[in-house]
């Protein structure tokens, strides 16, 4: 369990060069397929935002899992419960500027307001489902983030006409909010310096990556501090009651500790965490849509946390970071590269492809597939979860999940003083 | 006196209990109520109630076979509609191939009508015009689900016999993965309808009926109680039933636990291969999405019919499905989900053995 300070610093340092080379390999790789600047930029700077996103996502997964054994997958309703509230108190009431009309509050409090929120839709969930098993809580929790999407989905809130103004989500329509985009403005207009603006444009960016830099790094500081609220909570004596509750709950309470009071609250906080996930998440683009919250993004964040290792704040974030690179991007810039470099006309189906491969001719195959980089995507992100609960279960940093205990019990004493 | 005594001794879970129970008192005055009131049509309510057995036929198909997985190899099985979606992809493509025989190109058939090459109205694919096609098509679909649920067993799951709940969810989740979108990139991700519409037959007494619904009535229950039979009257569901109660003691009694698992998948993809096909029959409509955006509901079924019971299931099929359709008297259309994902959460706080207190019948 434990290591050195060196045997952690060559983990740190082999991450480094990890990270470094796929940056560079990606940089190169669009170099050589002949993308220009902006677009490859684009792509590294998208995938240090999704990163970032992801990331801070897992963290959150990580507390509830990792520290306290509750095994949620309802992330996406936490999150679609975040970004509404946050449209909610933000939008413009001008019914041209936006279809359905908020309370035009500053950006930052509709961020907060939209935390809090998340934390406390979690909190009411986990009063009354604490007790029930492990694979119980996970149905009850994707039940949960389906009824917030179908609720946000159905016309019965999607119009709700208070005075002369009309609220609402928008229904299953996609809602475009005037003021939701301001969350890049906020951030460039608070830390980026117009010079920067002229410096990164002599190199050849343009404002809208500038922006989407910033935007990118930003995220990764949300990130950073989420990594330090948790390192802070892992710590202190309510971290060890927690992870107290994911080695044996009931030895736990037999030695006083309110379990219950310490889950509802890590929950709470966790679902806060998720909403601000989501909001980041979706705080670049200027609209939302329930199907930005179908279940299928839980399990992004899942193959995330299980990629790095569930109890690991470090596997979290690499976690985060193999997904946005290799699993959630990658392909797609691939397929810029593909479609760039190779004028190719797919077969419409795949028996078209088969038929022609009959005479030899492999190319339409190979086309066909480039097509469907999506679904091939699907399929090999359910080919790593299979080989990892076969081969790793503990994933890549399982073996650094933080231990219950306050000192490190298996760390022996130096040779010489013990007396063995 | 005892009521009482035993009221004031109610834990705050049967007290959430009794408040479901007075919920749902008041919900079938009001029923009566608009009845009598003439604001609800007899017929309207006869319709919703229909529609709703419809819908549990083909939910407790699937439920069965995720009840039996989830208690003999005790995880919650979330590739399950993923099987849903592999019989009805399979089976349909068996139908076309057989149906179409010179109304289309055999690639188009092949697909599905991927590439609008073979139109259902133009294949004839109704119950009428091809009985013959569409009844292979409902062998096919349960034969290839099983072949698929025993590939994924050998490869996956049983390498993954001792290890936790958890672990093999998130395995079955790969799996489901893997087996959508192989199916979405042979037959493509458009939804697509590819049954010709029902034909209607007039019958004595009852009136005008839709036959593709009545082949789904019809099938499903011979289905359901093949199953019955085979669980109740031969040692297999000894075994089944014993296993589920304690594998290592079934095990030391000699009972050969892996045949049984072998058995389990073959019933239970067997019966979610046609659940899936049957779907496809009364809807005509076919997604790559379409096992997994039923999944929910199934668990719903299975968790109130607690966990294990294949009667308990066919019961929470029932009233899922009853549910999905009868709450459209109070609740918008886009909404009747959510009471059926609420009371599944009820329940599972209220009381997680199921309705039935958990008993284990096969």
């Amino acid at each position: 369990m434990s290591e050195s300070n060196s045997e952690r610093r060559t983990r740190l340092l082999r991450l480094g060069g990890f990270v470094a080379a796929t940056y560079i390999g990606l940089f190169l790789i669009g170099f050589i397929g002949g993308l220009s600047l902006n677009e490859i930029f684009g792509q590294l700077i998208s995938i240090t935002m999704y990163a970032g996103v992801f990331g801070l996502l897992a963290l959150a997964l990580n507390l509830h899992w990792g520290y306290t054994g509750m095994f949620n997958i309802g992330i996406a309703g936490f999150m679609a419960i975040g970004v509404y509230t946050m449209v909610f108190l933000t939008a413009s009431p001008d019914p041209v500027a936006s279809p359905v009309a908020g309370l035009d509050l500053p950006i930052l409090v509709g961020v907060l307001g939209g935390v809090i929120v998340a934390a406390i839709f979690g909190a009411l969930l986990a009063i009354p489902t604490l007790r029930v098993r492990a694979d119980y809580f996970a149905i009850i929790t994707l039940g949960f983030s389906e009824i917030v999407r179908l609720f946000i989905q159905s016309d019965t809130l999607g119009e709700i006409e208070i005075g002369d103004q009309v609220y609402g989500t928008g229904a299953g329509r996609s809602v475009r909010y005037s003021n939701f985009r301001d969350l890049t403005d906020v951030v460039v207009q608070t830390f980026v310096p117009s010079a920067i603006f002229d410096t990164l444009g002599a190199v050849g960016l343009s404002d809208s990556l500038v922006r989407r830099l910033f935007y990118a790094l930003v995220v990764l500081l949300f990130m950073l501090a989420v990594l330090w609220l948790l390192r802070r909570i892992a710590r202190s004596p309510f971290g060890r009651v927690l992870k107290a509750i994911r080695e044996d709950e009931t030895a736990a309470q037999s030695l006083g500790k309110d379990t219950r009071a310490a889950k509802v609250t890590v929950f709470a906080l966790g679902a806060g965490l998720m909403g601000l996930g989501g909001i980041l998440w979706h705080g670049q683009g200027s609209f939302v849509e329930p199907d930005l919250f179908l279940p299928i993004y839980t399990f992004f964040i899942f193959i995330a946390l299980i990629i790095g290792g569930s109890g690991s704040n470090l596997g979290a974030m690499v976690g985060g970071f193999v997904f946005a690179a290799f699993l959630w991007d990658g392909p797609r810039y691939l397929r810029t590269i593909v479609s760039e470099n190779l004028d190719i006309d797919a077969p419409q189906t795949i028996y078209h492809a088969g038929a022609e491969l009959l005479q030899f001719d492999v190319v339409p195959l190979i086309s066909y597939l480039a097509e469907s980089l999506d679904e091939l995507r699907w399929i090999f992100i359910g080919i790593v979860l299979i080989v990892l609960m076969l081969r790793r279960p503990e994933g890549l940093y399982g073996d650094q999940e933080d231990i219950a205990a306050a000192v490190d019990l298996t760390e022996r004493p130096p040779r010489g003083e013990n007396n063995e | 006196m005892y009521g009482l005594q035993r009221f004031k001794n109610a834990s705050g879970q049967d007290l959430f209990g009794y408040l479901l129970l007075a919920a749902l008192a008041v919900l079938i005055l009001d029923l009566a109520r608009r009845l009598v009131m003439g604001t609800l049509a007899p017929g309207t309510l006869q319709t919703l109630a229909w529609n709703g057995v419809i819908d549990s036929l083909y939910i407790g198909l699937a439920a069965i076979g995720l009840s039996m997985t989830y208690s003999i190899l005790r995880f919650a099985n979330f590739a399950h509609g993923d099987l849903l979606t592999a019989g009805a992809f399979s089976g349909w493509t068996v139908a076309y191939i057989i149906g179409g025989i010179g109304a289309a190109d055999i690639g188009s058939r092949l697909l599905l009508d991927a590439d609008g090459g073979a139109r259902a109205g133009a294949l004839g694919m109704d119950i009428l015009a091809s009985p013959l096609a569409i009844v292979l098509g409902l062998v096919a679909a349960a034969i290839i689900t099983i072949l698929v649920a025993i590939a994924f067993d050998r490869l996956v799951f049983k390498r993954l016999r001792t290890a936790g709940g958890i672990t093999l969810l998130i395995a079955s989740v790969g799996v489901a993965f893997v087996i959508r979108y192989i199916i979405a990139l042979v037959y493509t991700v458009d939804e697509r309808g590819i049954v010709a519409s029902a034909p209607f037959v007039e019958f004595p007494v009852v009136g005008e009926v839709n036959l593709h619904e009545l082949t789904l009535v019809v099938s499903a229950t011979v289905l359901i109680l093949g199953v019955h039979f085979l669980l109740q009257y031969t040692k297999l569901g000894k075994s089944m039933r014993a296993m589920s109660d304690n594998r290592d003691l079934a095990r030391i009694t000699g009972i050969p636990t892996e045949r049984v698992v072998t058995a389990t998948w073959v019933i239970g993809a067997g019966l979610a291969g046609a659940a899936g096909y049957l779907i496809v029959l009364d809807q005509s409509q076919i997604s790559i999405n379409l096992g997994w955006f039923l999944l929910l509901l199934i668990f719903a079924a299975v968790i109130l019919g607690g966990i294990g019971s294949i009667y308990g299931a066919i019961a929470g099929a029932l009233i899922i499905g009853i549910t999905l359709n009868v709450s459209l008297i109070w609740l918008p259309a886009d909404l009747n989900e959510v009471t059926a994902f609420g009371l599944m959460i009820l329940i599972l706080i209220v009381k997680p053995d199921g309705l039935f207190g958990g008993v284990e019948t096969a």
